[in-house]
């Protein structure tokens, strides 16, 4: 009875809502013809930043607040879930954790594949940071892939080894840094060229490796913080199914 | 039909909001969320849209004097999907504990909060 | 002046992130005091931000990307009711650190860190100019809030509260972002002074009447305005008393504070010959979510509930001062947000620690047992006529203000009475569990089937060791502060200079944008003190309130028709995420219809 009252407010309530987003949607301009200033951005950041992937110019350059205030979304979320989920997990459960992850369970074959994959995602997550503002990627996707490469070494049942170097703690000292590496850097815009998060840095040559000053450094910044926080996130749930494994 | 990709993004919030309303699971409930999520996405790009204009990376073969797409909605889209990213672990976070103390992810179930 | 601002929002995100850094050693000693300190710096820096904004307003670039015939970067816009507001989110902080001390016990100094976070994403909230930025620090903020309300998750309803109020409050932030979306796929602009000029060529159209629904949506979610209130009592009710402090101080207040700088920079330009039908909406709506809040707030006997719908009854009376649409009202709101803040904040420690004493939150299951705790039920006490607006407190102060806007509004002269009656039922709540729990008067509340007490909390009903001194303290100073607040000379006047700021977007786009027209100063409107009319209205206030706890307390119940009406109201919080987001994406296309068949 609750479902069917809660089904018909809904029925009315979206019907109401989607009428009135297409009455919206007719008084924008037509799909393909963007009243944004796209090309006006793209020449700046291109001229005066000499930054060739210009998203990244925007991201880490012109809106470089916004990303600053997303990393520390990412920063908190991260933090907050592994304190969700580490409650109620006392030295009972380290117990449990170290019985539930018996390296020799997983196939060969996965646990081949996977060693042999973890190097060049590794490689690819590197170069997609450090390139972010040359061509496509930057300092969110790489951290993505770098994460993943963690993931991968779980998925391979290297457990053992990953215990051996405290990822916990190194995932969570990357994730803290990362954010605290962009704070500093804005602080750096305002020591160096009186306006916070400021580009500092030489501009360089567009196109080359070292070029458009603090863009691939802020990238590089947010890879660590999204490898730290992706990673951190992933393994907290994973211990979970491990532990629901194991009960 | 120059209306229809904005369409489809209302399209995305409207059902995505059904799922919400009325899922029975809450790790379908998060998922409907990302649905309903993924409706911004979708009008951010549309609206940055150029026909015939380049992905704004300029290179040699793309000079900067040619058309581009905006870049503006482009990083805006990033910033939305880590943001909404975001809030999708700390909910299926709280799911997971959910789930382990009382046994179940039905939100009909949990409503031990009311009036 | 730039490196002032920006350092006010970059001190506490520098330590909040030091100290997860550190936090591989966990010092909870060493953790407070650079939490502390982080705080005290930004609230200085933020205090010579104000001062120097003055009368005027101060705009900053971030990236020195100042505006070059059309906006490229973010700015923060600075006036003084901004300033001012983010002064006081950092004047909040500092109680909410110090009570982390004592309340919250796994992973402190994660805690501390998450606070700093959390309060400079309010600092930047406040300030930014832009309204891609505001999305980002208000959903910085409501991921920080969601992540410390559960913070605690030793019991059940921690979880659910925390569940149901990030799925509502997600919903609602990404209607906000719908409605972004909207407005720059229409101007091109992100700048909210930029996005004003644009809309105000457009003109009143489906597109403004939408893209004000859904933002406004977005931003009164947060602020727990009715149909978008459902949250509120879930994740107050269960909520570690430090979040509290700051969710009921400022976090649904700030809600209200996006709803009108948007409003004031984006919507009114397109909108301006259309005063009269928002200002009809939103104080209808106002004085809706005021007395549904008082009704339910009588209606409970869970302390935390009832105080977090006294929140809502008190966040319909500060849309009202805000939807009367003048600086006199604005600027009332403005000085009532304060010194309520204080008063609600020092309640939520008073409840907290009597709830962690005897381990009970009902009224019934606590009735007459706090007795011991004299200075606390004082504090209690006066804090709760705080609220029936007792004079000179800021809340009587702010209240006045806007009462005056409301009589000199034409046809809004009821307004002031239904002010007084909903805050004479919300205080008579208080008034009436205060006297039950810490004087044992009358007859026991009335058992709550809803909440029947748990085996687990009838076993443990032994007093627990908690500390009562620091935290009564600190609720003592919150409640002199809030008393203070209202005899600050020549505060009234100041608060209406910087509101006719607010409310002026041709100033505003000038300061921001350069150029335009009525770059002029706005009209100020003298305001005088409190007046008779102000002093009758307290008097009356006082005394329902007084009625309505004697009332409570000799076990007077509602005539059958009434409580049956409180009864299915209250079947409507049904603690399930999707009913609420129903209601809101309800409210979110009522609001849409009734923009589209007023505003044209």
């Amino acid at each position: 009875m609750r479902v069917r009252r809660r089904s018909a407010i809904a029925l009315l309530a979206l019907a109401a809502l989607a009428a009135a987003v297409a009455w919206a949607a007719t008084e924008l301009t037509p799909f393909g013809t963007p009243s944004g200033p796209a090309d006006a951005v793209v020449r700046t950041l291109v001229h005066e930043r000499h930054a060739a992937n210009t998203v990244n110019g925007v991201t880490y350059d012109l809106r470089g607040l916004d990303t600053l205030g997303e990393e520390l979304i990412l920063f908190v979320a991260a933090l907050g879930s592994a304190v969700l989920l580490r409650h109620g997990r006392g030295e009972r459960d380290a117990g449990e954790r170290a019985e539930a992850r018996p390296s020799g369970r997983t196939a060969d074959a996965l646990r081949a594949a996977g060693a042999a994959l973890v190097g060049p995602l590794v490689v690819l997550g590197v170069y997609v940071v450090v390139h972010g503002h040359l061509s496509p990627g930057g300092g969110f996707q790489g951290g993505v892939i770098l994460a993943a490469g963690l993931l991968l070494v779980y998925a391979a049942g290297q457990v053992a080894m990953l215990e051996r170097v405290e990822p916990r703690a190194l995932v969570e000292v990357a994730e803290a840094s990362g954010a605290l590496a962009f704070a500093l850097v804005a602080i750096g815009g305002l020591v160096f060229a009186g306006a916070a998060l400021a580009n500092f840095l030489p501009f360089g040559t567009t196109g080359n490796l070292l070029s458009a000053g603090t863009i691939p450094v802020l990238s590089v910044a947010v890879g660590v913080e999204v490898t730290g926080a992706v990673a951190l996130i992933l393994t907290e749930l994973l211990d979970q199914t491990l532990l629901a494994g194991s009960a | 039909m120059t209306v229809l990709p904005y369409l489809v993004a209302g399209w995305l919030l409207v059902v995505g909001l059904w799922g919400v309303i009325t899922s029975r699971q809450l790790v379908h409930q998060v998922v409907c969320l990302t649905v309903v999520q993924s409706s911004t996405y979708v009008l951010l790009l549309a609206v940055g849209y150029r026909t015939g204009g380049y992905a704004p990376i300029v290179s040699s073969s793309v000079p900067p004097s040619s058309p581009f797409v905006d870049p503006i909605v482009q990083a805006l889209a990033l910033t939305d999907v880590v943001v909404e990213a975001t809030v999708v672990a700390v909910l299926l976070a709280l799911t997971v504990q959910a789930h382990k103390r009382f046994g179940t992810a039905d939100p009909d179930r949990l409503g031990e909060l009311s009036g | 002046m730039t490196a002032l601002v920006a350092l006010s929002l970059l001190v506490p995100i520098v330590a909040g992130t030091a100290l997860a850094l550190a936090n591989v050693a966990e010092r909870r000693r060493a953790a407070a005091v650079v939490a502390v300190g982080a705080a005290l710096a930004s609230l200085v820096l933020l205090a010579v931000v104000l001062a120097r904004t003055g009368r005027g307003r101060t705009v900053v670039w971030w990236g020195d990307w100042p505006p070059r015939g059309r906006v490229v970067g973010i700015d923060f816009a600075i006036d003084g009711l901004g300033a001012g507001l983010a002064l006081y989110v950092m004047v909040l902080a500092l109680p909410a650190l110090l009570m982390a001390g004592y309340a919250i016990r796994a992973s402190a100094q994660l805690f501390y860190g998450v606070c700093l976070v959390f309060v400079a994403a309010m600092v930047g909230y406040c300030l930014t100019g832009d309204l891609f930025d505001l999305f980002v620090f208000f959903e910085l903020m409501s991921v920080a809030a969601y992540v410390l309300v559960g913070y605690e998750v030793r019991q059940r309803a921690p979880l659910e509260g925390a569940l149901t109020f990030a799925i509502t409050n997600g919903v609602g932030s990404i209607l906000l972002l719908f409605g972004i979306a909207l407005l720059y796929g229409k101007t091109g602009a992100l700048n909210l002074a930029q996005i004003g000029r644009a809309l105000h060529e457009v003109g009143p159209s489906g597109l403004v009447y939408v893209a004000f629904a859904l933002v406004a949506t977005g931003l009164l979610v947060k602020a727990a305005v009715v149909p978008f209130h459902f949250w509120t009592a879930d994740a107050y009710g269960v909520a570690p008393t430090p979040v509290l402090i700051l969710l009921a101080g400022v976090f649904s207040e700030l809600g209200l504070y996006g709803f009108a700088r948007v409003f004031w920079t984006v919507f009114e330009p397109a909108l301006a010959a259309h005063h009269d039908a928002v200002r009809a909406i939103f104080v209808v709506l106002g004085v809706a979510t005021g007395l549904l809040g008082a009704a339910l707030a009588l209606a409970q006997h869970h302390l935390r509930r009832m105080l977090a719908f006294v929140v809502v009854s008190q966040i319909g009376l500060f849309l009202v001062g805000i939807a009367l649409l003048s600086a006199d009202g604005l600027a009332g709101t403005a000085i009532f947000v304060v010194g309520d803040g204080f008063a609600k904040a020092a309640l939520f420690i008073c409840v907290g620690v009597v709830q962690h004493r005897y381990d009970a939150i009902e009224e019934r299951t606590l009735h007459g047992r706090a007795r011991a705790l004299r200075p606390l039920a004082v504090v209690y006490l006066i804090a709760a006529l705080t609220v029936a607006d007792l004079p000179p407190f800021g809340t009587f102060l702010g209240k006045a203000l806007v009462e005056d806007a409301a009589l000199s509004a034409p046809g809004w002269a009821w307004v002031p009475a239904v002010m007084a009656l909903i805050s004479a039922l919300a205080a008579g709540a208080l008034l009436r569990a205060g006297l039950r729990v810490f004087g044992g008067v009358g007859e026991p509340a009335p058992r709550d089937e809803r909440f029947a007490p748990r085996e687990e909390d009838a076993a443990r009903s032994d007093e627990a060791d908690v500390a009562v001194g620091v935290p009564a303290a600190i609720a003592a100073v919150l409640v002199l502060a809030a008393l203070v607040w209202g005899l600050v000379p020549g505060l009234a006047q100041a608060v209406t200079d910087a509101a006719a700021r607010f409310i002026d977007p041709a100033g505003y786009a000038a300061a921001v944008l350069g150029g335009g027209v009525g770059a002029s100063t706005p009209a100020v409107p003298a305001v005088r003190g409190p007046g008779v009319t102000a002093y009758l209205y307290a008097a009356a206030t006082l005394a329902g309130a007084a009625a309505v706890a004697a009332l409570g307390v000799a076990g007077r119940r509602l005539p059958a028709a009434a409580a049956r009406a409180v009864d299915a109201v209250r079947a409507l919080h049904s603690g399930h995420a999707g009913d609420y987001v129903a209601w809101t994406a309800g409210g979110a296309a009522a609001l849409a219809g009734l923009f589209a068949l007023t505003l044209r």
